[in-house]
């Protein structure tokens, strides 16, 4: 049967070409195609991730702020766990057996054979407890977590806090972050979070197709170790910082205090506060909720976010320039009828009391009204009365040179700019260069369209205690055990004043504390200078209060600001006295005139609701950081705030309206 | 009995046969220990695990490879009506009493942990009675009566591997289709089925059947206008045109309204109709990506994650292959893929030179048989044929399969080392 013999080459061909098929894909999938090798790794890899301590942050003394306490989550792998003593292991944990089986039931659904929490965050207390019994209970174990703690409850807006990494925060940290991962949301926990977070640690784990740990990867060559977070040393000084949140307990307000010499922050008070432990742990979620609610804004970050008219505490900055341009000398005088005439419009003095004769140390000390808006009507309008723009826009930047109208870039986030309108902003106003020096006489005295916040009034003073300089304000002194200090706090920013006109203007600020208008806020012992503010607003005056001491070589800087509670003399320089005192002498004395800091604690200046919410509100918290504290930000706030925002336009236009007319001072 | 027999019962043995043999049968138990890999029994000398009841079915197989060499050749021939009759009968069998491991009721038990598997032999006795009915005198595969019953032998077997149902082993039945095409089958035959597996994939892959019945007819009158005009072609282009068409309607009709849906699944994944690398999917996706993981050279023996943590399904039995390609990398495969076509052309060079039309055909019945099953299986892990549940011959971890591959080598061997006799 040899007749189709040739057939055998055909049924051979067909196998040689087949198998050759076979071996060309297999050709294509194991050298061409380089991905089945990175699938398999991906598939037997998992990296688990060792999260470090996050950094501590000290106070400049080396006093705690903020640290780490651990808490403890039980964890359960429900394929290991044997038969044990229930109801034992439910008493230990506080739980009934219903919600002990729920509980269970979720994590077999979760894995059998993956471990998964059980109960979350427990106190070390309790963890005490539990961790005895732990070794008759298999399958269950502990997993330390480190969350943030703050033993004086203290500065928590500059503190700030730490949350869960959005989708946003992992896509811009270029898969840094992992879901669940936490970062800082707000203050210095933001600020200095790549400081802060460490290192993380890398784990590579080999498991199988169920998830099934199968050892480390290449005896852990590719694993690393989780390097702590480094530890910050503030620049606050605890003990001032709590006399004074104690100060302004009940109070709306601020208090930035500067050591003038290094513009380290030593006071960064912003109320109302908050106890900054209501945002770790269990009730986190609800706590935020309440504080956001909260009609005084809490989260408000006053010191850099609130903006004030400066008042009378700007008068020293006015004169300055004066005399930088020539235009005034310490021995100018003005005779003060209680009223100064600006064109048809009158500025008058506080109660329009006449000061009679004064010179530039006189008007400071006295806080005339009347010779500070003789001088900015004599700076401006030195190129003739109609020819006051550019005269105006130098000015403008003389002003600048101080901080005012810009950031000072201060190391934390959402710092506000403050006000100082440009020339543009009065063309607007007064459709096209209408205006002239009697129209904007108010920004003499920090009024009118003039507004900083209270870091920017406190370094002001520094400026005027260095005699033309100031260092960046800063809140972190330095970074780490080698304590690192940033090369940019170590550069003076000169202002453009000459050294010498400070001398009459500092005089007169001696004057204010030791016979003007606060010498009730007299420290004995101590030369402070300073200057009143009572800045109208709307509803009752901001109570201002700016100064530094001592007198010769000074320590401190401070601005104090209570809202809406009246005078500078009466609220905001106690104050500050009690604040310098205790940081110069660590004991506040009996003061003369007899005011107690005991007095101020209790004191409840809260302005009235009423004009207080609109006024707030139209400063919208951040979609963003509402998510963080795990506030529900459905449309509702968007909306809210959108329409404020419309209906508080014409109010504020009102509110500028009133104010020129009503110029006055103390 | 002739005196050369009586020098040697090896004598006239084809060595180089059971040097890839045993080769096939030590790379498959080394796969199987690495596959299969327990910490607990870590040498092949524990019977609990898969590599030492592999160990066993490679000596049993060899003492009954050596038990082979002493019958008599006439043998095989003159009882492959007693060895179908039997495989026949356990078929029926197992249909009743028949243990239903994933699905097919494929296994009758034996105690002890041992199962037999029937249709593994089915493909042996039906080659044999394939043999014995075409070596007969008067039998000619080009007359339709005997093409008859030649399929007849074929397709009982496989109707009943089909009520399993086991499509896998049903399928390696139409390999024999080389048998009857050496033996004098119309070519149009070959060219027909390599036709049908064009057009099934065509039809399926770009499910509009009007463009495929527009592409045949325009092809079929350009042979027809290029071609001499005669009658002849005319008709037999008309026939062939008229059968694909009707194939390619079957082919839809079969898939939209026979197939079930899982069926459906793995041949669209095949296809590349769709991917579905998490669900269906999976055991193709996890296979491809163990081999191509292995490269060049491999990740080294036991060193492949995917089927030492079981990513890879099935990774003693039909994936077996994964392990090769994983560990032992292109190299391996190369290898492999290499003794086994080494294997089936060594096997039409011995069936061409028997003087007896039995061994001649019953030796391209083996071939067709191991060809087709490595076809499939090494095709299947790799992506490019639908996953259907047939062992790697020799490599497989498995008693049946191994001994049924092992008795039909050897009966080869044995035909072969008397090819001058005629049975």
């Amino acid at each position: 049967m040899n007749s189709f013999f040739e057939r055998r080459y055909v049924i051979a061909g067909i196998f040689i070409i087949l198998i050759l098929t076979l071996l060309a894909r297999l050709f294509y999938i194991q050298i061409i195609d380089k991905r089945y090798l990175l699938y398999a790794q991906d598939n037997v890899l998992r990296r688990v991730y060792q999260n470090p301590a996050r950094g501590p942050i000290l106070d400049r003394n080396g006093k705690i702020l903020v640290q780490n306490q651990p808490f403890y989550d039980i964890m359960v792998i429900p394929k290991q766990v044997k038969p044990f003593d229930t109801l034992e292991f439910c008493k230990l944990l506080g739980i009934d057996k219903a919600e002990f089986d729920k509980r269970f039931q979720k994590a077999i659904k979760y894995s059998p054979n993956l471990s998964s929490v059980f109960e979350k965050q427990l106190t070390p207390q309790l963890y005490a407890a539990f961790q005895e019994r732990l070794s008759e209970f298999p399958g269950f174990f502990s997993s330390t977590r480190y969350l943030r703690t703050y033993p004086d409850s203290v500065a928590a807006q500059f503190l700030g806090y730490i949350g869960e990494v959005t989708d946003r925060d992992i896509k811009r940290s270029g898969g840094y972050y992992h879901p669940g991962d936490f970062i800082g949301v707000t203050g210095v926990e933001r600020s200095y979070e790549d400081v802060l977070r460490g290192r993380r640690g890398v784990q590579n784990l080999l498991v199988d197709s169920r998830n099934r740990p199968k050892g480390s990867y290449a005896n852990g060559a590719y694993d690393t170790a989780a390097v702590a977070g480094e530890r910050l040393i503030s620049s606050l000084d605890l003990r001032i910082q709590k006399l004074g949140e104690k100060l302004m307990h009940n109070k709306v307000g601020s208090i930035v205090a500067i050591e003038p010499s290094t513009g380290e922050i030593l006071c960064y008070v912003s109320s109302p506060t908050y106890d900054p432990n209501l945002m770790v742990g269990h009730d986190r979620g609800n706590n935020a909720a309440a504080l956001y609610k909260d009609p005084y804004k809490p989260f408000f970050i006053r010191p850099i976010q609130a903006y004030y008219p400066p008042g009378s505490s700007f008068k020293p900055l006015s004169a300055l320039i004066g005399l930088q341009q020539g235009i005034i000398t310490p021995e100018t005088s003005y005779d003060c009828h209680g009223v100064y005439w600006a064109g048809n419009h009158p500025v008058p003095c506080f109660h329009h009391e006449a000061h009679g004769v004064v010179n530039l140390s006189g008007a400071v000390a006295e806080s005339c009204n009347g010779y500070f808006s003789m001088v900015f009507q004599r700076v401006m309008d030195q190129k003739g009365v109609k020819n006051i723009e550019p005269v105006y826009n130098t000015w403008r930047d003389e002003v600048a040179k101080f901080g005012l109208g810009s950031r000072l870039g201060l190391d934390m986030p959402s710092e506000g700019r403050g006000n100082l309108p440009k020339s543009t902003v009065y063309d607007k106003m007064y459709k096209g260069p209408n205006w002239r020096s009697s129209t904007i006489v108010s920004l003499a005295i920090g009024q009118g369209e003039l507004e900083a916040t209270p870091l920017q009034m406190a370094n002001i003073e520094c400026v005027i205690a260095n005699h033309g300089y100031y260092y960046k304000p800063h809140l972190i002194k330095s970074i780490g055990d080698k304590e690192v200090i940033k090369q940019d706090y170590k550069e003076k920013h000169e202002v453009g004043i000459d050294s010498q006109y400070f001398e009459p203007v500092i005089d007169g600020m001696q004057r204010v504390v030791e016979s003007g208008t606060a010498a009730s806020s007299k420290i004995p012992g101590i030369i402070m200078c300073g200057k009143t503010g009572t800045a109208q607003v709307h509803g009752e005056d901001n109570s201002v209060f700016v100064a530094f001491a001592p007198r010769e070589n000074p320590k401190i800087a401070i601005a104090v600001v209570v809202e809406n509670s009246g005078q500078g003399a009466t609220w905001a320089a106690p104050i500050a006295s009690f604040i310098v005192e205790k940081y110069l002498k660590d004991s506040i004395s009996v003061r003369p005139s007899g005011i107690t800091p005991e007095y101020f604690m209790n004191a409840n200046r809260l302005p009235d609701l009423g004009n207080y919410g609109e006024k707030l509100k139209a400063k919208p918290v951040p979609k963003d950081t509402l998510n963080k504290m795990g506030i529900d930000t459905s449309d509702k706030h968007e909306t809210k705030s959108a329409s404020n925002r419309k209906k508080n336009k014409p109010v504020q236009d009102k509110e500028l309206a009133a104010l020129t007319k009503q110029e006055e001072d103390e | 009995m002739s005196n050369t027999q009586q020098r040697s019962f090896f004598f006239n043995v084809d060595w180089l046969m059971v040097f890839i043999y045993l080769a096939l049968c030590a790379i498959g138990l080394a796969n199987i220990h690495s596959a299969m890999f327990d910490e607990k029994y870590p040498t092949f000398l524990d019977f609990n695990t898969d590599y030492g009841k592999q160990l066993i079915y490679v000596m049993v197989g060899v003492t009954t490879g050596i038990f082979i060499l002493l019958l008599d050749t006439r043998f095989f021939s003159a009882l492959a009506p007693f060895f179908y009759g039997i495989t026949v009968l356990l078929l029926m069998l197992v249909l009743v009493v028949g243990r239903n491991v994933g699905g097919n009721q494929a296994w009758i038990s034996l105690g002890g942990g041992f199962r037999l598997q029937p249709s593994e032999f089915a493909k042996l006795t039906t080659c044999l009675l394939l043999a014995r009915y075409l070596s007969g005198t008067n039998i000619r595969v080009t007359e339709t009566k005997s093409l008859l019953v030649a399929a007849a032998i074929i397709g009982f077997p496989m109707l009943l591997i089909m009520l399993q149902p086991d499509a896998g082993s049903t399928l390696v039945f139409s390999s024999l289709i080389f048998v009857l095409y050496r033996e004098g089958l119309s070519p149009y035959f070959l060219i027909l089925e390599g036709l049908f597996i064009t057009l099934f994939v065509l039809t399926l892959k770009l499910n509009s059947p009007w463009f495929i019945v527009g592409a045949l007819a325009a092809f079929a009158v350009m042979i027809v206008l290029l071609g001499r005009r005669n009658r002849k072609l005319m008709r037999t282009v008309g026939i062939g045109l008229a059968i694909c068409i009707s194939f390619v309607f079957c082919v839809r009709f079969i898939y939209t309204k026979v197939l079930k849906p899982h069926q459906k699944v793995r041949i669209d994944i095949v296809l590349g109709i769709t991917s579905d690398p998490k669900g269906k999917g999976y055991n193709v996706h996890q296979s491809m990506i163990a081999i191509g993981s292995g490269q060049m050279w491999g990740r080294g023996y036991m060193r492949g994650t995917q089927t030492k943590f079981s990513f890879v399904p099935e990774q003693g039995t039909d994936f077996i292959f994964c392990t090769v390609g994983e560990e032992w990398g292109f190299a391996g495969s190369v290898v492999v893929l290499g003794l086994y076509l080494l294997l089936v052309l060594r096997i039409i060079r011995i069936a061409e030179r028997q003087r007896s039309p039995f061994s001649r055909i019953y030796a391209y019945g083996v071939a067709s048989v191991i060809f087709f099953h490595v076809v499939i299986n090494v095709g299947m892990t790799i992506g490019i044929v639908p996953s259907i549940g047939i062992p790697l011959p020799l490599i497989s971890y498995g008693g049946s399969s191994l001994l049924s591959f092992t008795i039909m080598l050897f009966i080869l061997i044995k035909l072969d080392s008397n090819r001058m006799g005629i049975v």
